[in-house]
């Protein structure tokens, strides 16, 4: 039985949620992890945002911690615990330790693993029984994905961000528009974004189906890996090969979409997936001005939940509370522009947040989520509703 | 894992699209650290009114769809975070396959390791089997449907009948219950061949 080409895979990341059952496959199994030195393990989804020096209040969430603990003693996996100052959520923490590095295989038990593909990785989600796949043959069964070229002319305007743009290319690529593909993001106004941003644009490629997103290595990417602790000692040697891996000139994608970047405005997002989005100079969408059946119903739907009308302007819609956080922008510079930050949402409660899913109840059951640009999300807080950050003094 | 060949089943009809696993699955539920007991919590927040009651407009609390082992959905099913505990809560409610016009790739490949099968079919095909499923709910009865993994094939009692593709290594792991990373230990010396021409350090013990 030939089965799909395999993989080897030079980066495995592990979290505490989707790694106990691998963990305990092993064992059922009799097998070790083939690659101990290649698994980086960290908790970051069951981390209190209060004080972390107190024991866990709820007794599952701490058995999960526990769990990786004893996990990662057991079959010698390097472990950020909590009390470590590299402690942080996993893909905010692999680029920032040089764990991440330019053409490295890389996956994780997450959904964002694209994340890593900022710095010319190829990096994505398994399922957890592909973590215990991996941890057990430091390789993956993966078929060849199909490639995607997302250009993007010219240059952002003012007060743009790669937020706005990634939720851009999301309602314009739709929810399933990369299913399949591995999206390569290209061109002038690509190339301009720092090392954090293009890290926002691949963290959501998963939000318009693709399982990765990757940006070509170039002189922003060098320069942010340089000095980092795991990054190779040899840098100058390493950078030589990496200047290697850029796609040659001409190659052929299975598919391209170009875009040109002063086309992008600040975005909103009305709905429950990151693809019901818009400007923040129009309205909320009537439900009946969509084609497709299925378009339509879902719009009708995600409105309900969101207690809008079609026709309300995105600006008079008044906001409860305001998120700055997530692994798709909880940076330093996203936090900069900081704000109270509330963990779970009461229902009918509406919330502009920097996160990266506006999924029905994903930031507490009966919570309207709003997706945005760090910027907006401030401003908004500023303002009690949403603003077009470009109308503001915006240093 | 449970092999899968045939599967006679009630359908339960979802009639939405890009039902992401947050739906599946809500996140408070991801805590627990074992592959069972999440079927209790399948859909939970549509599944459940706030006191806890069932929600009778939940459609798969709807008389036509108790008893239910074949899900059909509409497009992009299982969109979202990667957690297989989707597929755990879908298999352990009694789920044997799901079939949707389209499905996000990792939640796809996940119900594959757990016993699922995901059958892709046309929209219109889909289209066909939601009419079917509502038909037979309006005359208080239920739809099933055959699923033949051997033979590729979804199929009905009144002449509903279309192949589906599938990968042919994923389908003969269902086929015989097969344990993937044992097929891969069998190719582990070509591993260790690919990591000494790679400057890794051999594999201690």
């Amino acid at each position: 039985m030939e089965g799909p080409p395999v993989l080897y895979i030079d980066r495995h990341l592990v979290h505490e949620v989707t790694s106990p059952q691998a963990f305990e496959g092993l064992r059922l199994a009799g097998r070790r992890v083939r690659r101990p030195e290649a698994t980086f393990a960290t908790p970051d989804h069951n981390v209190p945002t209060s004080d972390r020096r107190l024991p866990i209040a709820d007794p599952i969430s701490k058995q999960q911690i526990d769990t990786l603990r004893a996990n990662c003693r057991e079959f010698g996996v390097r472990l950020f615990d909590l009390d470590d100052a590299d402690q942080g959520i996993v893909h905010v923490i692999g680029p920032e330790l040089g764990i991440t590095q330019p053409g490295m295989t890389i996956v994780c038990g997450d959904s964002h693993t694209a994340t890593h593909g900022a710095l010319g990785a190829l990096a994505f989600g398994i399922g957890t029984s592909e973590v215990e796949h991996v941890l057990a043959t430091q390789t993956l069964r993966q078929a060849k994905p199909k490639s995607f070229e997302v250009r993007v002319d010219g240059a952002l305007a003012h007060g743009v961000t790669a937020k706005d743009l990634v939720l851009y290319l999301i309602g314009r690529l739709s929810t399933e528009g990369g299913t399949g593909y591995v999206i390569e993001y290209t061109g002038p106004c690509i190339r301009r974004l720092g090392m954090e941003e293009r890290m926002t644009v691949c963290n959501m490629s998963i939000e318009a189906g693709a399982r990765a997103g990757m940006i070509a290595p170039d002189a922003t990417t060098f320069d942010y890996l340089r000095g980092r602790d795991l990054a190779p000692r040899d840098f100058d040697r390493a950078v030589a090969a990496w200047e290697k891996l850029p796609t040659d000139t001409g190659a052929r994608y299975d598919r391209v979409e170009v875009y040109a970047g002063a086309d992008v405005v600040p975005q909103v997002t009305w709905g429950t997936n990151p693809a019901q989005v818009t400007g923040i100079d129009a309205a909320v969408p009537d439900p009946d001005s969509f084609t497709d059946p299925n378009d339509r119903s879902s719009a009708a739907r995600a409105l309900e939940y969101m207690g809008l009308v079609g026709g309300t302007k995105l600006v008079d819609i008044p906001l409860d509370r305001v998120f700055i956080g997530s692994c798709t922008n909880s940076r330093i510079e996203d936090l900069r522009a900081a704000a109270r930050v509330p963990d779970i949402l009461t229902p009918g409660q509406r919330c502009a947040s920097t996160s990266n899913r506006n999924f029905e109840g994903r930031q507490g059951k009966g919570g309207r989520t709003h997706l945005v640009s760090p910027a907006m999300a401030a401003a908004a807080a500023v303002a009690g509703h949403f603003v077009d950050i470009r109308k503001w003094e915006y240093k | 894992m449970q092999p899968f060949t045939t599967h006679t089943g009630v359908v339960a009809a979802l009639d939405r699209a890009n039902v992401d696993t947050d739906q599946i699955i809500p996140k408070q539920f991801l805590k627990r650290i074992e592959r069972t007991g999440f079927g209790q919590f399948l859909f939970c927040d549509w599944r459940f009114l706030p006191d806890g009651a069932p929600n009778p407009e939940f459609e798969l609390n709807r008389p036509a769809a108790a008893g239910a082992s074949i899900l059909l959905a509409r497009r992009n099913f299982g969109c979202g975070s990667s957690r297989e505990h989707a597929p755990w809560a879908l298999a352990d409610y009694g789920f044997r396959a799901v079939i949707a016009p389209t499905f996000a790739d990792i939640f796809f490949n996940n119900c594959f390791q757990n016993g699922m099968v995901p059958i892709r079919l046309d929209e219109a095909d889909v289209d066909e089997l939601f009419r079917r499923t509502a038909a037979a709910a309006a005359a208080g009865g239920q739809y099933r449907l055959h699923v033949d993994l051997r033979a590729c094939e979804v199929s009905d009692d009144a002449g509903f009948r279309k192949s589906f593709a599938v990968d042919p290594f994923r389908r003969q792991c269902l086929l015989e219950g097969l344990d993937d990373i044992g097929l891969t230990l069998r190719q582990v010396d070509a591993i260790g061949v690919w990591e000494q021409a790679h400057g890794l350090p051999p594999v201690a013990g």
